[in-house]
């Protein structure tokens, strides 16, 4: 294997990397000469590289591992260099692969750790972690999350006060971790006051910017004893409007990779021919304070069948948002027709926004269709059959329908 | 069923040779790999180097407790893990999950003298993070060399980072097999064989087990595996290069530089509790408990026994000494010969537990998942309870051994109990 790694290595240098395949002892011999000759010249390649260069290797690593040898010397090399690759680095994770953010990060911390060891504390001249564009990077909000939480995280080292500085403002925040820091200091704030009045302003304020189930929990528990109820789905942005149909058949879970009418074509006054005869779509509205749409009550024989749920998000524009369903069933997810996500998974599980599918939704109409499939079994735990869905932008953060 | 040998490369060695033995085998291996450093007292994998679970170096305390009585240190950890620590040289290395989607990875570096945290890391989660509340995402134990760590996590993600903290790569192997994942988390350690890391990612959709290049993060191979969720832990086996993935189906013994399936165990196996072994001899949680011993040649892999009574719960069995030792889902430690499966001796002990055992000199450590360790003298006839110590904390985490000290980890704290 050592060999194998070796080749593909210096493949970008040596004239023959098959010389590496099947090595005979003289093979071994000429393998040893060539990265003897080649290898100090790779690296000087890579210590002569840009900044620019060694991190376009890293955001060129592709799926299964491609671009790797290139990118883990290029990793190496970054992260050996000064503090004044930090920001050069924060940079370079917009736009970047969540993968390659990560490569990026890595040669970030390993410089700043560094740094901050060396005993080099907030220096403008670049000698040291720079602070103050650090905070900027954290304020700028039209940057992305990780690499202003990275700035945080470091500044927060050199500058103990930043988190009485700027957490508070983060509130609103695109991030969902500033926006959790935030919400955190409101429910302590409230907890320490003793003041009535005061408490149910941290707490309304609070929920203003919670999306965490935890912490939303954690408000709507106070404001509910203080006679203050809150519309959980709306906050949470879960779609209550659906058509249903069904059962279809699901004998040996074979149904989830059938197609059935509802997936070719949605007329909803016109019926099909389901599991135990004619069936046709019926509208069905949730009043579950979380979303949830349980199929037990509408189709009894549940067992071994699947059913359809289709609704119509309009959206104020287009542009990416995400789909966050829960359900302990198999399932698949067209977006106006087109499958972006299906998962043939029973009874694993069933958690707040268990599932996050990224999609794209167009200005006005977008038709949301689901299937959703129930197995054989018998066990008390397994006998659920629902969904939730919510719509949220890339944090969590609701984004309700427009009207 | 089971399927002959395909490849003659089971060489095995028997970990319970004499020290002197061991010591010739050591130099020997130091002058074939000069650059990696093997010393006796690393723990680098779930369960020890060896995958045995057992210690040979000196005995850690009988005697501890919440209070600092034999607590050499104990330090703080910023998220929750199930996953061991390792320990390489003077280093402890642990992972942890944290915030509320468990989607932030840490890896930390500590000093196993002091407890002194050398560098600590935190990588994004690529993949699935969420978990059933009593997991999460830092279930899998990290593997190293001796050079180079590799952190898993239950999201997929696979980290490589030097003994210095510098990342090498990173692997989110979610991204490239987006329905590789398990609603209720998964917990598998991955081993090192080689140049090669192995990671069981199987689940109930898209299941797959892995080979990657440590040196680069390639894919050396994939091999696609039973559509069943799966909690188990690969095994290295004695040749160091041959790896048993235990699943519903049974087991597969597969070559860890090419992912070609050697010989098949098609009885069906466990999907919890990991298979251990002794020298040669393996021990599979199927039905029960069944001894298997593969063979040099192309023959099958003889079935030496199987016994329903030596059922495991959560916990890997260990085996020491000509002893087979599993903690049942009820909480008894049950004792068997390795010869026949014959039902020795039992022990109540108060479960339940998620840690698998370890041993270190003739005594059983096993740690309940209310943070209480019992330490269980195996040197008699019949086993008997030494000591109940208790950290007061929830410990699903197996513990680790080295230089006679003990590592134990809760969602909080990890804990490092040595005599004084």
């Amino acid at each position: 294997m050592v060999s194998q790694a070796q080749s593909q290595f210096c493949s970008r240098t040596a004239s023959q990397p098959g010389n590496f395949i099947n090595p005979s002892i003289h093979r071994i011999g000429l393998t040893l000469a060539a990265l003897l000759l080649f290898t100090p010249l790779t690296w000087a390649n890579d210590k002569t590289a840009s900044l620019s260069d060694l991190v376009a290797r890293i955001k060129s690593i592709g799926l299964k591992g491609e671009g790797y040898p290139a990118a883990v010397a290029a990793q190496k090399e970054l992260s050996s260099q000064g503090p004044e690759a930090l920001l050069p680095l924060l940079d370079a994770m917009e736009g970047a692969s969540p993968l390659a953010v990560n490569w990026l990060a890595g040669a970030f911390e390993t410089i700043a750790d560094r740094s901050l060891r060396a005993g080099a504390l907030s220096q403008e001249s670049g000698a040291g972690i720079p602070a103050v564009a650090f905070e900027k990077v954290v304020l700028d909000r039209t940057r992305s999350a990780t690499p202003r939480l990275l700035a945080f995280e470091w500044l927060v080292k050199v500058d103990p006060t930043t988190k009485d500085r700027l957490i508070p403002g983060m509130l609103g925040d695109p991030s969902a971790d500033f926006r959790r820091l935030a919400v955190a200091r409101l429910i302590a704030a409230a907890d320490a006051s003793k003041d009535d009045a005061e408490q149910l302003d941290f707490w309304k304020k609070g929920l203003s910017g919670a999306t965490d189930e935890d912490q939303v929990k954690v408000l709507v528990d106070h404001l509910k004893e203080a006679g203050v109820t809150v519309d959980l789905a709306r906050h949470f942005g879960y779609l209550l409007e659906w058509n249903l149909i069904g059962p279809f058949d699901n004998s040996e879970r074979e149904g989830f990779a059938k197609t059935y009418p509802p997936e070719a074509s949605r007329d909803l006054a016109v019926p099909v021919q389901g599991r135990e005869g004619e069936v046709k779509w019926e509208p069905f509205t949730s009043t579950d304070t979380m979303g949830e749409v349980n199929l037990i009550p509408v189709f009894k024989n549940y067992r071994d069948s699947l059913a359809y749920a289709v609704t119509n998000y309009k959206a104020a524009k287009a542009g990416p948002a995400q789909i966050r369903l829960t359900t302990p069933n198999a399932w698949k997810v067209w977006v106006n027709g087109k499958l972006v996500f299906a998962r043939d998974e029973y009874h694993r599980g069933s958690m707040f926004d268990q599932y996050v599918i990224p999609v794209t939704f167009q200005e006005g109409n977008n038709e949301i269709l689901l299937k959703i499939c129930q197995n054989e079994q018998t066990e008390d735990w397994a006998q659920k059959w629902l969904f939730k869905v919510r719509i949220t932008d890339s944090s969590g953060k609701a984004i309700l329908p427009a009207e | 069923m089971i399927r002959p040998l395909t490849r003659a490369n089971i060489s095995p060695v028997n970990p319970l040779l004499p020290v002197g033995w061991l010591s010739a085998g050591l130099i020997l291996a130091l002058g074939i790999h000069a650059n990696h450093r093997l010393l006796a007292e690393d723990w680098r994998q779930f369960r020890g180097s060896s995958s045995t679970g057992i210690s040979r170096s000196a005995a850690p305390p009988v005697e501890f407790d919440s209070s600092g009585k034999n607590v050499a240190w104990k330090v703080d950890l910023p998220g929750r893990g199930l996953s061991s620590p390792i320990i390489i040289d003077d280093r402890v290395v642990v992972t942890a999950s944290s915030g509320p989607r468990q989607d932030n990875l840490h890896i930390l570096c500590l000093k196993a003298s002091t407890g002194e945290l050398l560098w600590e890391r935190r990588f994004l989660a690529t993949g699935r993070s969420l978990t059933h509340p009593k997991t999460c995402n830092a279930a899998p134990t990290p593997a190293s060399d001796g050079e180079k760590i590799f952190a898993f996590f239950s999201s997929n993600d696979v980290i490589c980072l030097e003994l210095s903290g510098q990342l090498l790569w990173m692997r989110g192997l979610t991204l490239d097999y987006p329905n590789a994942s398990n609603s209720l988390g998964m917990s598998s350690s991955p081993v090192v064989a080689g140049d090669a890391l192995v990671t069981q990612v199987e689940n109930d959709s898209e299941s797959l087990t892995t080979g990657l290049n440590t040196s680069t993060g390639e894919t050396l191979w994939k091999l696609d595996r039973p559509r069943r969720a799966n909690w188990t832990s690969p095994l290295l086996l004695a040749d160091g290069q041959t790896v048993l993935l235990q699943s519903s189906k049974g087991a597969d013994a597969v070559d860890a530089r090419t992912g070609n399936v050697l010989w098949s165990f098609g009885e069906g196996a466990a999907t919890i509790p990991s298979s251990t072994r002794e020298g040669e001899t393996i021990f599979i949680p199927s039905n029960g408990l069944v001894a298997l011993r593969p063979a040099n040649s192309n023959s099958p892999p003889e079935k030496l026994w199987q016994e329903n009574k030596l059922k495991p719960g959560t916990a890997t069995p260990v085996v020491a000494e000509g002893k087979v030792y599993c903690l049942s889902g009820a909480g008894v430690l049950l004792c068997a010969n390795v010869e026949k499966g014959e039902l020795l001796w039992q022990l109540r002990v108060e479960g339940p537990f998620s840690a698998s055992p370890v041993i270190a000199d003739r005594k059983l450590y096993c740690v309940n998942e209310s943070g209480k360790c019992f330490v269980v003298d195996l040197s008699g006839s019949k086993g008997s309870i030494l000591s109940e110590n208790s950290l007061d904390e929830t410990m699903l985490a197996t513990p680790s051994l080295s230089d006679g000290a003990l590592y134990l980890r809760s969602d909080a704290h990890l804990w490092k109990i040595a005599t004084p």
